[in-house]
């Protein structure tokens, strides 16, 4: 029963992890400018596909398309922040929500058309499949691989946020932008960089998270709720907050998928619904 | 005598006449008519919450489900008196709002994208889960209505539901222009240009927008009750997130914020969607996509807006023309 309790935390967390490394760009987005991008489960989408064609096509092995996916998400974020998403910055959140809502549209036609309506396989190296006993549970090795890639990427974005330049560029700016923008913050580009970082974090997310939630075109869509939440709860000034807040999440959705099936997926969302009620503002959010 | 803002234009008129007259002119298209009127009193309830309140919603479906099952269900077990099923159908999407309302009013936007989008999955969960009650999937069937009056027969020509849906339109329209005109949708409107001064002459902002989210989540399940009248059938796709999104980009083609703007939005949205569906559905949500990324870069506020800003230019310059060159070139 422990150990069984034990297993569920574990994939909980694994769950968690996933969710944190495509949403954290999203939080990023929202801190630094206050903009509400739905689209960016579709960046999600893109290293997934990216991962499967650099697999089934090229022959990549699995972490070499990891690698790739991550880079095309960061090309495609570059080009789309230029080319796009700047113009409606200083908008409404409801033009943004319609133009990342017609953007999130055009990619699932997109992807429907060039790869089909149905769920993409992943095959996984041998020396991610299987299951190794930790102290006495069962974890899936695959698993466990996420647990460990999550958590060196959110070592390094704390070294990067906490101890470089570009972080103190990127706290100053999320913090009061107007005043860093007065102290020769280039906050548009401090933000260009970061926004192609998250799509590229996002991406290899996505080309991560085929083995665990799938990957079909309706992706962005199907997701979008639970990226949202993340962000939500655990508010666009931090990293912790965001992990935390997918931690939670992940966890009680594995629970509640695995202890009360019937209900399935009603405990995320009266989770959802208690926390934002308890904290309007997100669990570290400063109130406006 | 009526008060100026209470008068109704020529061009309103002119508006309301188009129905009437598309009536004979196109006798085939009745049943889609109905489903244009459906689609516009839906897109009308959510220009309440959007135009008026400044409340973006992404799960307005929701309460148009609900209304839908209400109406389906009294009729599927019996009772399918319309009316009175349009009634309930309102009161249980009114109750559902006033309950969600606490938590939509408390928040900032984001909060507000979640919950809506949140509630309107959750009833789609329990719609599908309850498959017993509501058909899941496979829709409920089986949806026998009786006369209007008991006179007025639903046919399958659909003159009956396309008279039915017009007139419950227009009475719900009636109803909401005598409501933004009044003194508390003055008080909205406060609460639209300037949010946190309203608290200072006096104005609850939160009792505000509680009152016109049910308000408009009442009407929804009005627009709900009707389709399941007029087509004896509900599919759970009445609360997808899909519709949500449609009555969304109805409301924003058009022009959130007039009450007309819905309803332009939903007659030129189901035609389009009416043809350009039927060459495959994955296109047509790539043009619809496309749609609403111009809409927000070059349209900004929808047709309505962009129309006036034409006829406004044209009567500029032709009062320019009038008055000669000298001072043509001041303005």
């Amino acid at each position: 029963m422990l150990s069984h309790l034990a297993g569920i935390l574990f994939d909980g967390v694994a769950y968690g992890a996933l969710l944190f490394v495509i949403s954290i760009g999203l939080a990023i987005t929202l801190g630094l400018m206050n903009f509400i991008n739905l689209a960016h489960g579709a960046f999600a989408m893109l290293g997934g596909y990216v991962a499967v064609m650099a697999m089934s096509r090229a022959g990549v092995p699995f972490l070499g398309a990891l690698a790739i996916a991550f880079v095309a998400g960061g090309m495609a974020g570059v080009v789309l922040e230029r080319g796009l998403y700047r113009y409606v910055y200083d908008r409404s959140h409801l033009d943004q929500v319609l133009f990342t809502i017609g953007l999130t549209f055009m990619a699932i036609a997109t992807a429907a058309y060039a790869f089909g309506p149905g769920q993409q396989p992943v095959h996984l190296p041998p020396y991610l499949t299987g299951q190794v006993n930790i102290g006495g549970v069962d974890v899936g090795v695959y698993r466990l691989f996420l647990i460990v890639v999550v958590a060196a990427i959110t070592v390094a974005l704390s070294w990067l946020v906490e101890h470089t330049r570009f972080g103190a560029r990127v706290r100053a700016a999320v913090d009061n932008r107007v005043a860093a923008e007065g102290l020769g913050i280039d906050v548009t580009r401090v933000f260009s960089v970061t926004f192609a970082l998250g799509s590229a974090l996002a991406a290899l997310g996505g080309g991560m998270a085929i083995d665990v939630l799938g990957l079909d075109p309706t992706f962005p869509l199907k997701y979008m709720v639970y990226f949202l939440l993340v962000v939500a709860v655990g508010g666009g000034r931090t990293i912790k907050g965001p992990l935390i807040a997918a931690l939670i999440l992940g966890v009680f959705d594995v629970a509640g998928k695995y202890y009360v099936p019937e209900i399935g997926s009603f405990v995320i969302y009266a989770l959802m619904v208690a926390m934002l009620a308890i904290f309007p503002n997100g669990l570290f959010g400063r109130p406006r | 005598m009526t008060p100026p803002r209470e008068r109704w234009s020529a061009i309103e008129i002119a508006f309301w006449i188009v129905p009437v007259v598309a009536y004979f002119a196109l006798p085939t298209f009745r049943t889609f008519g109905s489903q244009v009127f459906v689609a516009g009193l839906f897109a009308l309830s959510l220009d309440l919450i959007l135009g008026y309140a400044r409340i973006v919603s992404l799960g307005h479906a929701a309460f148009f489900g609900l209304g839908a099952y209400t109406a389906g269900l009294l009729a599927h077990h019996g009772f399918g008196e319309p009316l009175s099923g349009l009634a309930a159908g309102a009161v249980v999407a009114a109750l559902a709002g006033a309950a969600t309302s606490v938590l939509i009013v408390r928040g900032q936007d984001l909060t507000r994208l979640i919950v809506t989008l949140g509630v309107g999955l959750m009833l789609y969960e329990v719609a599908n889960r309850a498959a017993s009650i509501t058909g899941g999937v496979d829709g409920l069937s089986e949806v026998p209505m009786w006369p209007i009056f008991g006179v007025f027969r639903f046919g399958l020509d659909g003159s009956t539901a396309y008279v039915y849906s017009l007139v419950v339109l227009f009475a719900v329209f009636v109803l909401m222009r005598r409501v933004v005109r009044s003194p508390f949708g003055l008080s909205l409107r406060g609460v639209r240009e300037g949010e946190r001064r309203m608290p200072a002459i006096g104005v609850s902002v939160t009792r505000k927008l509680v009152i016109v989210y049910t308000l408009g989540a009442a009407i929804a399940g009005i627009a709900g009750a009707l389709l399941a009248q007029t087509t004896q059938f509900v599919g759970i796709d009445v609360l997808g997130f899909q519709r949500s999104a449609d009555i969304l980009i109805m409301l924003v083609v058009g022009g959130a914020g007039y009450l007309y703007g819905g309803i332009v939005g939903a007659a030129i949205f189901m035609i389009l969607q009416d043809r350009l569906a039927s060459l495959s559905a994955a296109y047509w949500q790539f043009w619809l996509g496309l749609l609403l990324v111009l809409l927000v870069l070059f349209a900004r506020g929808g047709l309505i807006p962009l129309a006036e800003g034409l006829s406004r230019r044209l009567r500029d310059r032709r009062a320019k023309r009038g008055r000669g060159p000298q001072e043509a070139g001041g303005g």
